[in-house]
């Protein structure tokens, strides 16, 4: 396996984000796949910021710790990172700021020299990295004039004249032969699922880390032919949605844990009047503001849970790019089909880090809504055998349309009468049957590395990345659950009849998802539980599972 | 007659005898035929939403499109539907405990947004379908179950808070003064803009103060009062707080024309007509 894991690291304001995207862009064109892991803290400048880029002839979902170049802009970045550096490895430094050992290039003067302004420091590193790695300028050259817009001559200037202060190159990484592939955050892969699937309008107040949706999708809007709406707060965000929905829109709120449970009275009003919308959950470190630009996957049960009274839900936890994609159409299809609330549970993790994203992973089926055909009465609650109420909109000259939050009857009257109370609780729980069955004709439960193991590592969402490939590199099986509510528990099942021993991976303290399995009678051996508000990196996993091995 | 028929409904009116809320809903239904004999609105088109509390049945009598929303939440609820489908004409009701207590952020911003919605607070000062407890708008010492010394609190006045949030049509109306009550929520389907009629209204079970406004109030309309002047609606908002003041200006304090939210948001687009684009070009930009 070819592969390159790079760190660069400095204080916020330091441009590090946009320097490692671009560090991964120039991979992505050498024909590497990518993983980039952004971390910072949730300050605006100062602190210490780092992107590890890790590319390679495999496609990965994960990071590792162990790193080949170090290339620190701040003093911070080789005190905190040097002790990952692997035998060879180098680090490569702003010789002005900062005192190491590695290679040593004066980005702060090349910058003054060049008359730049001190944040184009990243644009010198970028230079110099790329001969360190001995990649050609004229690739570098390319991607600056193509991904920096504003002063472009002042930044090429720069990157080259750093790329010529580099001596020799420290190693030289091969061009694959695999062409590039789109590089998508988690959080941009939920939004092109979303429009994918006909969303129309996405809602949100501004909340770390599911603020990158609406940021990609409000400077998308034209392209993607929808509309995005920041209001007062999330509980507007929610009743926004479903007033959106209710009139014939295709609407989707994202927020965190904090801002989610400010939504719930509305999760529980869509559940009663039948109206889908999806709610993206990205998850951070909890309980409370917890600690805010870090992950967690500490909300699952509270999401699977989040709504007073019953009423049907799809929870669905995608763990990598094609899967966030994929899942975020779908969940918008389902609301629609059996209009129901639909979840959509990510985490800092897989909503902030960069993947190669394969786009061409199958046509979806089309799946479509029940539109009322227009004849005799309309009523929005008209009771059927699956519990699917046709659909009609305000507008239609030949309906009524009235949906409520009270208990209502076919008409969408209010009642209170015992047995209406019932038989309306009824229809909307028959929808349930439909969607599971709907569901098999999906992947609803993946399994990796040795099919044939006994030993099983069980995790959801974001930390399928680490896991599969320390199963792979283990030689376990690995089972992930995609789907959390309607809960594929005979899937599961099956996947999991051999094994002897059950590792349940998690990033949260108390193994939530441990605990629905244990529900369903599904007992794991060990629990790895990983909750200092940092992701398993691959070789941090493989340590931990191997401890609990014989 | 025939027109009226099709607007009522067969569910049973569960209200008290004598409540406000009756005016509320005639008044209502026969503004809306006007406008439709007007070709201003289309019953088809239009869209009722209600909290929570007894004013919020309005919509299980009226035969239109409605959404029975949730406490607090009908601006948002409203705003949603109007954004999707600006061509709706969406009226949303709510109460006082509704709109200047658990939803008063939404209402402030419903205003500073200017959205093309209507919505008529029943405003009874108190809260009735829980039984008589104080609203934002009872007045300082109100004796209620929750507060049997008296209420320690001042009320608020809702028209000086709209004013101040950036509502562009802003009245006040008395459930008993239908004549009255019809003019003003004529005049608020017609405005372009975010419309908030505070209705005054006695609740005949908890806080039956349907004399003292009898005796109190008068309409803007028989004085001088210049619509587009914020600060002179403001004088004549301060004029009654509530709970001290003898005079109780009824009518529209203020009302201008600015672009409304849906106009500065949306342009043209109609958003329930427009269908999401291929993603390709954008997935392309990203390599």
């Amino acid at each position: 396996m070819k592969e390159i894991s790079i760190l660069i690291g400095g204080k916020a304001g330091d441009g590090i984000k946009e320097a490692g995207h671009t560090i991964a862009r120039l991979l992505n064109r050498l024909g590497y796949r990518i993983f980039l892991y952004d971390e910072y803290p949730s300050l605006v400048k100062g602190g210490h910021n780092f992107n590890v880029i890790r590319g390679s002839d495999k496609k990965i979902r994960a990071h590792k710790k162990n790193l080949d170049i170090i290339v620190a802009l701040n003093q911070e970045t080789v005190e905190k990172h040097k002790n990952d550096l692997k035998s060879g490895g180098a680090i490569l430094y702003d010789s002005d700021k900062v005192d190491a050992k590695g290679i040593s290039i004066p980005f702060t003067s090349i910058v003054k020299e060049i008359k730049g302004i001190s944040i184009m420091r990243n644009t010198a590193a970028i230079g110099a990295m790329a001969k360190s790695l001995n990649i050609e300028w004229s690739v570098v050259d390319k991607l600056i004039a193509h991904t920096i817009k504003k002063q472009t001559d002042l930044n090429l200037k720069i990157a080259q004249k750093a790329y010529d202060k580099v001596n020799k190159p420290h190693l030289s990484l091969t061009r694959l032969d695999m062409g590039p592939q789109p590089l998508l955050t988690g959080n941009q892969a939920i939004a092109l699922g979303a429009v994918q699937g006909g969303l129309n309008m996405y809602i949100a107040y501004p909340m770390t880390p599911a603020s990158g949706i609406l940021h990609f999708l409000a400077g998308h809007e034209d392209d993607l032919g929808i509309v995005t709406v920041q209001p007062e707060n999330e509980i507007a965000v929610a009743l926004i949605a479903l007033g959106g929905a209710y009139a014939g829109a295709r609407t989707m709120v994202g927020t965190s844990g904090g801002g989610f449970a400010l939504m719930t009275e509305a999760v529980s009003l869509a559940g009663e009047a039948e109206i889908p919308v999806v709610f993206v959950e990205s998850q951070r470190a909890g309980a409370s503001t917890g600690v805010p630009t870090y992950t967690a996957q500490g909300d699952l049960l509270f999401v699977l849970h989040a709504g007073h009274g019953d009423f049907l839900k799809l929870v669905l936890a995608p763990g990598d790019a094609e899967e966030a994609f994929h899942l975020s159409s779908l969940a918008m299809k389902l609301a629609w089909k059996y209009q129901t609330p639909a979840f959509i549970l990510t985490d800092k993790h897989l909503s902030e880090s960069t993947f190669s994203f394969d786009s061409g992973t199958g046509e979806e089926d089309p799946v479509e809504p029940l539109l009322w055909d227009g004849k005799g009465k309309y009523r929005r609650y008209e009771d059927k055998e699956d519990g699917i109420s046709p659909l009609a909109f305000p507008g239609n000259s030949n309906a009524v349309v009235k949906v409520s939050s009270n208990e209502h009857n076919h008409i969408g009257f209010t009642t209170e009468d015992p047995d209406m109370v019932e038989s309306i609780q009824k229809k909307r729980l028959r929808k349930r049957k439909g969607l599971v069955e709907e569901l098999l004709k999906y992947e609803q439960v993946k399994v990796y590395g040795n099919k044939d193991s006994k030993t099983v590592a069980i995790c959801w969402g974001s930390t399928k990345g680490a896991c599969m490939e320390a199963a792979e590199e283990l030689d376990i099986k690995m089972v992930q659950p995609l789907v959390i509510e309607p809960f594929p528990v005979e899937h599961l099942k099956k996947a999991l009849s051999k094994a002897e021993k059950i590792v349940n991976v998690e990033v949260n303290a108390t193994g939530q998802l441990g605990k629905i399995l244990s529900s369903y009678r599904i007992h794991a051996d060990h629990n790895i539980l990983r909750f200092d508000a940092r992701p398993f990196t691959v070789d941090s996993l493989v340590q931990q599972i191997k401890e609990v091995l014989p | 007659m025939t027109k009226i028929n099709e607007l009522k409904t067969d569910a049973a009116v569960t209200w008290c005898p004598g409540c406000g809320n009756f005016a509320i809903l005639t008044s209502l239904q026969k503004i809306l035929i006007e406008l439709e004999e007007e070709q201003v609105v289309n019953f088809n088109n239009v869209v009722m939403a209600s909290g929570i509390g007894c004013h919020a049945k309005i919509v299980d009598y009226m035969n239109v499109n409605s959404f029975h929303s949730i406490h607090g939440r009908v601006p948002p609820t409203i705003s949603g539907i109007k954004l999707a489908n600006p061509e709706l004409t969406v009226i949303g009701h709510a109460g006082d405990g509704d709109a200047y207590g658990e939803g008063l952020a939404h209402l402030i911003f419903a205003a500073k947004r200017n959205i093309n919605i209507n919505l008529i607070v029943h405003n009874n000062r108190v809260y009735g379908l829980t039984t008589g407890q104080f609203s934002p708008t009872s007045p300082a010492g109100f004796e209620g179950p929750s507060t049997p010394q008296g209420s320690p609190e001042d009320p608020l006045n809702p028209i000086e808070l709209m004013l101040c949030a950036g509502a562009t049509f802003v009245a006040r109306g008395f459930s008993t003064n239908v004549k009255h009550l019809r003019v003003l929520l004529k005049a608020a389907v017609k405005h372009n803009g975010f419309s908030f009629i505070d209705v005054l209204q006695p609740c005949v079970s908890f806080f039956d103060n349907g004399d003292y406004y009898r005796e109190h109030t008068y309409e803007l309309a028989d004085e001088k009062h210049d619509l587009s002047n914020l600060p002179a609606a403001m004088e004549r908002a301060g004029e009654w707080s509530y709970g001290q003041g003898n005079r109780i200006p009824i009518g529209i304090f203020y009302q201008v024309r600015k672009p409304s939210f849906e106009e500065r948001l949306l342009g043209s687009k109609i958003i329930v007509k427009t269908k999401p684009k291929d993603i390709g070009p954008v997935l392309a930009k990203q390599i």
